[in-house]
């Protein structure tokens, strides 16, 4: 029940902000706090006891039957990898929380209740194990997002939020269509039709089927995550949304697509995501190099660092489809790593444009003078985001780099290059706005920013130099994945002395291994 | 000399294009229900004369359903026709077009 | 009490930390205390650890220290561990050593800076990190290290932000290193995935036995080459360093000229056992060393600014460096590394005194007649120029130079043509360094000079000049005694070399190369009018002016890499992917313009629209 709890207090504490929102503009701030301090209580709490409580592949697990007739049930799952992910939902939703106090001003009650309802959704995602109850919460997840745009956004919002709500709708509308085509075939197969998604594990399917049905739970993940040419959703999304919005976007909606592949994509189609692999790999590479590009191009500071949460997310797909242990674990820690660092970014720039009341480069500069607290902590957080040893996203990006190299050792080459490209662009940031001659003065960061940002430094640079309690909870997921994938998990080394694997892909003869 | 019900059919299909033809054709409101009218009547003629084919009563019932029909819609028309004249100051069914996109 | 080893990078650390949090608030002279001390702690631990080395060594000479585990996934075992042996041992002595003194002279250098806190914190967080990289036991753990100084280096050489020009030589700093770090990596990758492990020692001893006559050896020396050509500042990387003088002289003493850029040196002795095992890439360290030297030196020797003479200078030194660890002479390449620490870092406070005296002007020709104005400046000056040009027998970098230089002819990667550049290079070193002195300190004196230097500054500049003459004699070559305790320090790392060469023609043209320097900058650069119609010549001008800038790798470097990069960010910058998401938008928008006509408002037409749609059903409905 504990896991029904975390989900529903989001969706609780909404509707009481919504409704205290008469009383008063910081009111609904404090309800929503509340929902989410006790929620991240909940979630510690589970953590703390994640050894003592491990059932086999699940550390809490819940069943209710929904609609019988149809195979659905309330399925809720929690392992490692949920764990971790809903734990930083809940951390990211305070920051973000925190940092829209003073910004937003009208319907200040109803903001919080789309805020909340976005956090519910992507937190029941990251439990669901039912696919139709996934379904539920990823669309759940969506409008919102999307009336958080268009409502409390920027000058463009409109363009923004539509552009953002297709472009997402399209990807998730091919992957309702596949899970109701998985639902039946499963169905004809077996005689259950059921939406549960351990039993649709390992569902017999013809080659050609599989391939089709994985492209397109790929395309709703792949617009998500985002992927090389679905991706310009992202730069007008983050840029025009409210601060709030832009870390909850940067830092979970991203998430879940990552999750999403991991967990449905894979699992579901191993064989024809194996041969999908190259294809995946090209992708994330160009997504890395193209995002690290037009960053360093950028007028506007907000789309500037939206355009390196496209570069960094190329790591995480790069991770995933390299599938063994170092590059999953790698992919899995970039997540969260990223997910904490571009989360500050946009609060700090959110900061600036509060006190500025516009994001554009140009009117920058110098700032370090008259916000040295400012400074520094954009400096460390544009240090995570090049990869410094130390803070957590080297650690992700290597492990990525690792467990790449074994299977597609150009990829790992060419993805190495975003190293130089990241500090390219991360130091662009500190000079443009910090440094250089003082033009305006600018206050520095008031009390509750300090707090939020310094939490938030601590979790970057735990994970920089401890990251082994979270690679042993996700360690335990891996295991729970290979149990159920119809290919092992391998280790690096194994498959490097084997030689380099290089898989073409041949549509009329099919998968040729070099 | 029995008249063949083919001809009763022919008939009411002249009547029915004549009547169309009107409502399509004509822009005053009052000329449009006319010809509505002209195609209902039209309508009752084919029921006669397929009653009349299969020696049933049922052609006869129906087209004093239509009658009845007929009269209420012209009911219902002509205060239309009296509250678009009020709007519009004008019977000409084009210059109630206010609904467009 | 080895255990203590882990003190050695922690208090700097701890150090930074404090003033980095609670910093602004404290007084100059706090400041001063913890900056400076946190590394004089350092030094003090080291040499207790040092001694205790000396008289009670542990077992094979390695002493490893594991604090905690960092990442353990899928076979990678990386810990925060810490290794002592002589190289390490040596590493940390000359960076805490040399680094304390550097701290204490700038407590007075920086004195007076608005961000005097800020400035100690980045130093003793760059010394941490120095200490992390020589002492790690892991790869990855060195990469961490290595990182962390380059991140310092930025901090540093960007110290005065309001500058823009020091911020774009930080930048450009980090990227050109960044580059070499990228190479690191890659390599880092070939090791771990060829042959299992990211522990230093494991990895060459699997690589002796498994990887011997394969070309794998090869790709990851060259790699790790890569990495070391980035940090060290050696062709085709070594744009980044003169323009790092930008940054204050402490900085460049500790960071630019004894420490940082010796990491490459230092990654290529650690892992020599590798390099030993891909003679190719230890005859293009070799190669790359030499060239290094000569353009360093011919750049240096036409400099107007004290400090980037310096930088080149260090380039150059580095080259022989690199020449060394080329021809597989490894405790010759770190004897040089330890006596050009102490020259070199001596030079640099010696300029930054000057500089301070001048009011900042770092001109030479503008300066002149200081020797009379700042004696003991110029006496500790003197005897770090001595060293540098490796007067013969009575400084360091004779004994040091003259090592590397015995060993590059006879050595199987070596031979007669490298041993000549590194001749060459000596005689150029003894020419721009006199002509330094010259210029500097000699001459009619053309500006009045401040306040005289305090006791800060002093000594520091008086304990490197003594070790900078006699630092050297731990290691003397056969006909003057034959003292080899640098070499038996450091025998547990390095098997000593088989071979030597000490024939008198060699030894003769090692004393004359320096003396011949040194005579020939007297002759041009005391008396400057006759030098500089010669170099108003055209032929001469040009050449000069090519040496000035560095052989114009800066110019070929922004033609091939930064406007290609500019150019592409430009046309990409309005996102060309979005064009077909926005054309469809515009093609549904059209078709909306056209599809609403036919909602006009009129009836009539409707009617006409149900008509022409019954007609069509009823039709299809009877004829289909």
């Amino acid at each position: 029940m504990i896991l029904v709890w975390i989900v529903m207090l989001p969706i609780i504490g909404g509707l009481i902000a919504r409704l205290s929102g008469r009383f008063g503009r910081t009111f609904p701030a404090w309800v929503c706090l509340g929902a989410l301090a006790i929620d991240i209580a909940l979630a510690v709490g589970l953590w703390l006891g994640a050894g003592a409580n491990a059932r086999g592949a699940w550390i809490v697990e819940t069943k209710m039957p929904w609609i019988p007739q149809l195979g659905i049930s309330v399925h809720l799952a929690m392992d490692g990898l949920s764990l971790v992910l809903v734990a930083l939902t809940f951390f990211l939703g305070i920051c973000a929380v925190v940092s829209s106090w003073t910004e937003v001003k009208e319907r200040v009650g109803f903001f919080h209740l789309n805020l909340m309802l976005t956090l519910a959704g992507i937190t029941g995602a990251f439990l669901a194990m039912d696919l139709f109850l996934f379904y539920f919460f990823w669309e759940l997840m969506l409008i919102p997002m999307f009336l958080l745009i268009a409502l409390w956004g920027h000058e463009n919002r409109r363009y923004a939020s539509i552009k953002f709500f297709i472009f997402t709708q399209a990807g998730s509308l091919l992957m309702l269509v596949a899970i109701l085509a998985l639902f039946f075939i499963h169905g004809r197969a077996t005689g259950e039709y059921t939406f549960s998604y351990g039993a649709l594990l390992g569902t017999p399917m013809g080659y050609t089927t599989e391939l089709l049905l994985m492209l397109a739970f790929f395309a709703a993940f792949a617009v998500k995550l985002p992927a090389f040419p679905v991706h310009t959703w992202l730069p007008d999304a983050h840029t025009e949304a409210p601060t709030a919005g832009s870390v909850i976007l940067a830092g979970l909606l991203l998430k879940t697509g990552g999750y999403g592949l991991i967990r449905f994509v894979i699992p579901l189609f191993p064989e024809a995501s194996f041969n999908f692999a190259p294809i995946a790999f090209a992708l994330a590479v160009v997504g890395i190099v193209y995002g690290a590009v037009l960053a360093f191009g950028q007028t506007d500071l907000k789309r500037l660092i939206a355009y390196t949460s496209v570069s960094h997310m190329g790591f995480v797909l790069l991770g995933v489809y390299a599938w063994n242990e170092l590059a999953l674990q790698g992919a899995l820690v970039q997540m969260v790593c990223h997910g904490v660092s571009t989360g500050a970014l946009f609060m700090i720039a959110g900061s600036l444009q509060e006190r500025l009341h516009s994001r554009d480069l140009s009117g920058m500069g110098g700032f370090w003078t008259s916000a040295p607290k400012m400074g520094a902590v954009m400096l460390v957080f544009a240090l995570a985001s090049l990869g410094l040893p130390g803070l957590g996203n080297f650690v992700g990006e290597f492990l990525v780099l690792i467990g790449v190299f074994s299977v597609s050792p150009e990829a790992a080459v060419f993805a190495a290059s975003g190293l130089v490209l990241s500090a390219i662009y991360s130091l662009w940031i500190v000079q443009r706005v910090f440094h250089g001659p003082q033009k305006i003065t600018v206050a520095d960061f008031r009390g509750h920013e300090m707090a939020a940002m310094a939490s938030m430094i601590a979790v970057i640079v735990w994970l920089g130099l401890f990251p082994q309690p979270v690679l042993d909870l996700f360690g335990q997921t891996l295991k729970t994945l290979n149990v159920t994938t119809a290919r092992p998990v391998e280790t690096g080394i194994d498959k490097f002395k084997a030689g380099p694997a290089v898989y073409r892909i041949n549509l009329s003869t099919g998968v040729q291994k070099k | 000399m029995t008249v063949p019900a083919e001809h009763a059919l022919v008939l009411a299909a002249i009547l029915f294009s004549i009547g169309l033809a009107g409502v399509l054709a004509r822009r005053n409101i009052i000329f449009m229900l006319m010809s509505i009218e002209i195609m209902l009547n039209s309508a009752g003629l084919a029921f006669i004369a397929a009653g009349y084919k299969n020696g049933q009563a049922d052609g006869q019932v129906m087209f004093i359903f239509i009658l009845a029909m007929a009269a209420a819609e012209v009911a219902v028309g002509l205060s239309l026709a009296l509250r678009v004249y009020g709007s519009f100051k004008s019977l000409d069914a084009d210059a109630a077009s206010s609904m467009r996109g | 009490m080895y255990e203590l080893l882990w003190l050695v990078p922690a208090i700097p650390f701890a150090g930074f930390l404090v003033l980095a949090v609670l910093g602004r608030g404290l007084s100059e002279k706090a400041v001063a205390t913890i900056g400076a001390g946190s590394v004089g702690l350092s030094a003090a631990l080291t040499i207790y650890l040092g001694s205790l080395y000396l008289s009670n060594p542990p077992a094979d000479g390695v002493f490893t220290q594991t604090l905690w585990q960092w990442i353990y996934a899928g076979g990678l075992n990386a810990s925060i561990a810490l290794r002592l042996d002589a190289l390490s041992l040596l590493m940390v002595f000359v960076i805490t050593g040399i680094g304390f003194l550097i701290h204490l002279y700038s407590t007075a250098y920086m004195s007076g800076d608005e961000s005097f806190s800020r400035f100690f914190a980045y130093m003793n967080l760059f010394t941490g990190s120095m200490l992390v990289l020589v002492l790690s036991d892991n790869l990855l753990f060195l990469y961490l290290g290595w990182e962390g100084v380059g991140l310092c280096s930025y901090l540093l050489i960007g110290f005065w932000y309001k500058e823009p020009y020091n911020g774009y030589a930080a930048r450009k700093a980090f990227i050109v290193t960044r580059i070499g770090d990228t190479l690191f990596a890659i390599g880092l990758l070939v090791l771990f995935t060829g042959l299992g492990t990211i522990e230093i020692q494991e990895l060459m001893i699997r690589a002796s036995s498994e990887w011997a006559g394969s070309s794998l050896p090869v790709l990851a020396a060259a790699l790790l080459l890569g990495g070391a050509l980035g940090k060290s500042a050696q062709l085709p990387l070594q744009t980044w360093l003169p323009d790092a003088m930008a940054g204050p002289t402490p900085v460049s003493a500790l960071i630019h000229a004894a420490t940082m850029v010796t990491a490459g040196v230092y990654l290529i002795a650690r892992t020599h056992a590798l390099f030993e095992l891909a003679p190719a890439v230890m005859v293009l360290v070799a190669a790359i060393g030499a060239a290094t030297l000569l353009l360093g030196s011919l750049s240096a020797l036409v400099q107007k600014d004290i400090k980037r003479v310096l930088a080149y200078s260090t380039i150059s030194q580095i080259g022989y460096m690199f020449l060394a660890l080329g021809v597989g002479a490894w405790h010759a390449a770190m004897f040089h590394f330890m006596t050009h620490a102490f020259f070199k870092a001596l030079l640099f406070l010696g300029a930054g005194a000057v500089i301070l005296a001048m009011h900042h002007e770092q001109d030479m020709f503008k300066m002149g007649g200081l020797r009379k104005e700042m004696p003991f400046v110029f006496w500790t000056f003197l005897a770090g120029a001595a060293s540098l040009s490796a007067l013969p027998f009575v400084t360091a970098g004779y004994y040091s130079k003259d090592l590397v230089l015995s060993l590059v002819w006879p050595s199987p990667f070596g031979g007669g043509v490298l041993w000549a550049c590194g001749l060459a290079g000596a005689f150029l070193t003894a020419l721009y360094t006199f002509r330094m002195v010259f210029l500097t300190f000699f001459g009619e004196s053309q500006r009045g000079i401040g306040p005289k230097p305090g006791i800060a500054i002093t000594l520091p500049l008086l304990v490197l000049a003594i070790l900078s003459i006699a630092g050297g004699f731990v290691e003397t070559p056969g006909f003057l005694g034959g003292v080899d305790l640098f070499a038996s320090f450091l025998s547990s790392v390095f098997a000593r070399e088989v071979f030597q060469l000490e024939t008198s023609g060699v030894i003769f043209a090692g004393v004359a190369a320096p003396l011949a320097g040194i005579a020939a900058a007297w002759l041009l650069y005391s008396r400057r009018e006759a030098l500089r119609g010669f170099v108003q010549k055209p032929l001469a001008a040009a050449v000069s002016s090519l040496w000035f800038s560095g052989w114009g790798f800066d110019r070929v470097y922004d033609f091939l890499i930064v406007r290609p990069f500019l150019a592409l960010t430009a046309v990409l910058k309005g996102e060309p992917i979005d064009s077909p998401v926005n054309w469809l938008a515009k093609a549904s928008e059209g078709l909306n313009l056209l599809l609403v006509k036919t909602q006009t408002g009129k009836v009539r037409l409707y009617a006409a629209g149900i008509t022409i749609g019954a007609v069509l059903a009823l039709s299809a409905a009877v004829l289909l």
